[in-house]
């Protein structure tokens, strides 16, 4: 199962609680990705809203297609509020062979960025706002129109 | 009654409607011009199940949710 914290992620810390239960378990590869807060834009940081069921049946099909190929994936976000330089995302895959890992890392990562239920806000002069240019539509958008 | 929740930027409290289809839903929201621009790019789940078929039947008590463009990470 993922894991979602309240505010900036303690990556190296996730990071190697992840590498510690699984060292013992015959994997070949393991590759973390982590997603930081940049200075830009005049931002203060970033928010996040997320809703956990949709996430939740997102992170389950991603698990079952990762152990059709001998591995296993690994996610933790941020909620609420991020401040510049910490981290928001931490990805993992773990797998028995380079070549499905690297793979994996990068399909699990970019599905995620288009689809997973979670929206991000700028914080700019203390309110939140709705990061839309940087946002996409969830494929099959617009039913109801 | 169905339940319609409008998550993420939406920013709209949740309704209650007496509708049975997608259809019929989609005709009472776009009577709302705040909501124009959302349902032209929100993706809609159904009791957390995202559909894709605008005849989706709905029944009392089914909960549909509007999901906006997102962006995690």
């Amino acid at each position: 199962m993922y894991e979602l914290y309240d505010g900036g992620l303690n990556a190296p810390l996730i990071i190697k609680e992840w590498y510690e239960e699984q060292s013992g378990n015959n994997y070949g590869a393991f590759i973390p990705f982590v997603g930081t807060i940049r200075d830009e834009h005049g931002i203060d940081g970033l928010s996040f809203d997320i809703y956990e069921p949709i996430l939740t049946s997102w992170f389950n099909k991603w698990q079952d297609e990762a152990k059709s190929r001998g591995a296993i994936v690994k996610m933790a976000h941020s909620k609420g509020d991020v401040f510049l330089h910490e981290p928001s995302y931490v990805a993992a895959v773990f797998s028995p062979q380079r070549k499905v890992a690297l793979k994996l890392i990068v399909e699990f990562v970019e599905d995620f960025k288009a689809n997973a239920p979670i929206w991000k806000y700028d914080l700019l002069d203390g309110k939140r706002v709705y990061a839309k240019d940087r946002s996409s539509q969830i494929q099959g958008s617009g039913l109801l129109l | 009654m169905v339940k319609v929740e409008f998550l993420g930027p939406i920013n709209k409290q949740s309704i209650e409607l007496s509708v049975s289809s997608l259809d019929e839903l989609s005709a009472i929201l776009k009577q709302d011009e705040s909501l124009h621009e959302w349902l032209a790019t929100s993706a809609i789940a159904v009791n957390d199940v995202l559909v894709s078929t605008k005849d989706t039947p709905l029944k009392s008590g089914d909960r549909v949710a509007l999901l906006p463009p997102v962006c995690g990470g």
